[in-house]
């Protein structure tokens, strides 16, 4: 008896030694979105494929999550061996040397069938180093039974002068109707990403040729003036404080015309479980100024890098592989219906007719993001990459001390030209510091 | 007439203690409230809010997607732990300074609450880097290790504080009884000031509890505490309030608890002092 006992427990440390020198764990740091949270959900499958990887999960608010990926990855710390990163991060920290490149996908990933903007702005010198969960771009959100009853029409590709008008016109701020909601919460993806945008569709830009930032420029003067008498006028009150959430908010309540903002926006407003509008919205262009051939230029994806300081790279790169498949958008869309597919990284998708069909922003969505040109993001030269951002490491200081400025003016604490000339004095004088401007 | 006037006033310091309570515990019963509320109805204006209808829904879906137990024992650890040990370290240094002070024990005293004044992320690089050089990111033992040396100087304090205010010729009468140093500490120092250690105590566990910055910094997934919890159902993209919410009642209510249960320990410890 005893020494069946022994044998036994034998066997168990032999097991568990076995099973866990098998197991390879991975660290996964991700941000708190649907299309994120979703993904955890889908696990078994992976589970099922990989049986020896166990993943685990570090879910934070984006900005904690930037802070937190960006110190591991410069300091090689190892926590994390999947890490979620905007199109921003990606190529300055491929360049340096901190993400895995990933050019021995397996096969059958079919990495051609990645939206050519996207996979660009992923690549450093034609090398991906990391791939695309879902991406998106801008354009027009409005409420057509307002339009309608207003007596406006929003053509498909609308002007700024339109769309003013059309605010005008939909505004009832008796009823609590405001004509137009934008992005005013200060921060570089959070305002800055709009008035960015927005500029761009104006012919303005960051900076010139010779890096010398352009806020005296006549084009921002135009387009900033134009955000704050919009918002003045006909945006609802407190907007400076408005980031992509509160708006939301107020347009699945009933109080926008129009929202202009990212296209990941549609699937929320037309989710008939929270949206009060859902069946009443339609869908235009990013707008751009009269003569100016530029539709803002906004595009953006999370995205999932390895970093050099992985512990398990092949166990992390089969991960990033499946997240980021044909087979898991079919997977999301058999469990979950296909308006929950991760959209704006695969061309395959806006060719699948079921999905045109159940997800009414499909189309403009792709038109959208194949239009961005985040190489040339003004119709003015730039010495930059970038699209409603300028993909330079020193973009988060600048872009939200800028943002800081224009929320101010919005909240009517300084004039126009205070908030375009402090940006003007407070992007130079970083720039000069930092060595570009000599 | 005097009496009238003394009503008067009791009733406007009463009207007026009531508004001050509300307005700070607001917030929190605005969380309570909208956790038990599903996503659509909890951005809805304050009235729709109130009247709409009431469900747990926030709750199972917390519980089904983050490991709550795991973190909430997390937070016990690092609390707890990180009090306990900075007890250890604070009762005698306070012992000293109260009983046998140098020439320098008021500049030592200043110089540790000085190191309260630097941002705690002034030194985040330098911790992260020794951190990961000693295999201590992610680990329970490192983050005690921080929460007991950032709350040191405030345990010092408090103690020395309740320390000075036992009369020392207590002490020197055990002196005299022939008791040791460890014992005078331990059997006539330490029962006399238990209200103070124990409101000490009570002040440290919320601090660490509540502590989100190196909590943040410093964890990945093992030994993530409640604070990570929280941080984990805050997006700036899609809206999780009612989530959010439910998620930070259930962060909260541990501590709150445990604060309502001992808050007259914790009052008396902090206005009375040790001996009066």
């Amino acid at each position: 008896m005893p020494y069946s006992y022994r044998a036994l427990l034998g066997a168990c440390a032999v097991g568990a030694l076995a099973t866990s020198a098998m197991a390879e764990t991975i660290t996964v740091a991700t941000v708190n979105n649907g299309d994120m949270i979703r993904m955890q959900g889908m696990m078994e499958d992976f589970t099922a494929q990989h049986p020896d990887i166990e993943v685990e999960w570090v879910t934070l608010e984006e900005n904690v999550l930037r802070q937190r990926v960006t110190q591991d990855v410069a300091t090689g710390g190892g926590q994390f061996d999947v890490m979620t990163i905007g199109n921003y991060e990606v190529p300055i920290w491929g360049e340096r040397g901190w993400l895995l490149a990933l050019d021995d996908l397996p096969e059958g990933y079919d990495a051609d069938d990645l939206i050519p903007s996207i996979r660009e702005a992923l690549s450093v010198d034609g090398t991906l180093y990391a791939l695309p969960f879902y991406g998106e771009s801008a354009f027009v959100m409005y409420r057509k039974d307002l339009a309608e009853a207003a007596g406006v029409s929003i053509p498909e590709e609308p002007t700024w002068a339109q769309i003013k008008e059309a605010a005008a016109a939909m505004t009832d701020k008796d009823a609590g109707v405001y004509g137009i909601c934008l992005r005013g919460k200060p921060g570089w993806g959070e305002n800055m990403a709009f008035i960015s945008a927005m500029a761009n569709s104006y012919g303005a830009r960051w900076f010139d040729m010779d890096w010398k930032p352009q806020f005296d420029s006549e084009e921002w003067q135009a387009a900033f003036k134009d955000y704050l008498e919009m918002m003045t006028n006909y945006g609802p009150p407190g907007a400076s404080s408005n980031g992509f959430n509160e708006n939301l908010s107020l347009f699945q309540q009933g109080k926008c015309g129009m929202w202009i903002d990212a296209t990941v926006a549609a699937g929320f407003v037309t989710d008939p479980e929270e949206s009060t509008v859902a069946d009443k919205v339609g869908y235009a262009v990013f707008p751009n100024k009269e003569g100016v051939d530029n539709h803002g230029n906004w595009l953006w994806s999370w995205n999932l890098g390895i970093p050099q300081s992985s512990d398990s790279p092949d166990a992390a790169k089969a991960f990033v592989a499946w997240a980021t498949s044909k087979e898991y958008t079919q997977l999301v869309a058999e469990k979950q219906g296909w308006r929950a597919a991760p959209p704006g990284t695969r061309t395959s998708l806006y060719k699948n007719s079921t999905y045109i069909e159940e997800a009414p922003f499909a189309t403009l969505t792709k038109q959208t993001m194949d239009a961005a040109t985040p190489e040339k993001p003004s119709v003015q030269d730039v010495p930059y990459v970038g699209a409603q951002f300028v993909s330079i490491p020193e973009f988060q200081g600048i872009g939200t001390a800028v943002g800081q400025q224009f929320s101010a003016a919005l909240a009517g604490q300084v004039d126009a030209d205070t908030a375009l000339n402090n940006a003007q004095q407070l992007t130079q004088r970083e720039m000069m510091k930092a060595g570009y401007i000599k | 007439m005097a009496r009238a006037v003394t009503n008067r006033r009791k009733a406007i310091v009463t009207v007026a203690a009531w508004l001050v309570g509300i307005a700070i515990f607001f917030p929190i019963l605005w969380i309570l409230i909208l956790s038990f509320k599903s996503e659509g109805d909890a951005i809805k204006t304050p009235i729709e809010v109130l009247t709409s209808n009431w469900t747990l829904e926030s709750y199972h879906t917390v519980q089904e997607r983050s490991d709550y137990f795991r973190h909430f024992l997390n937070s016990v650890i690092l609390s707890v732990g990180s009090t306990v040990i900075g007890l250890i370290i604070a009762v005698p240094a306070a012992w000293a300074m109260a009983f046998v002070p140098g020439k320098r024990t008021k500049d030592v005293l200043m110089w540790m609450l000085s190191t309260k004044m630097l941002p705690p992320v002034g030194v985040l690089v330098p911790i992260y880097l020794i951190f990961r050089d000693l295999g201590l990111l992610d680990s329970r033992v490192g983050l005690v290790i921080v929460l007991t040396l950032i709350n040191l100087p405030i345990i010092i304090w408090m103690l020395y504080t309740y320390f000075r205010e036992i009369p020392g010729e207590i002490l020197e009468a055990a002196r005299m009884d022939g008791a040791s140093l460890k014992n005078e500490i331990l059997y006539v120092l330490t029962p006399m000031a238990v209200p103070g250690i124990a409101s000490t105590m009570l002040l440290n566990i919320i601090l660490a509890w509540n502590e989100a910055f190196w909590t943040l910094n410093l964890t990945a997934a093992k030994a993530a505490p409640l604070t990570a919890f929280i941080a984990s159902y805050s997006s700036p993209e899609g809206l999780f309030y009612a989530k959010l919410s439910a998620a930070s009642t259930m962060a909260i209510a541990p501590i709150l608890i445990m604060g309502w249960f001992s808050q007259k320990q914790l009052v008396r410890g902090l206005t009375f002092g040790a001996v009066k």
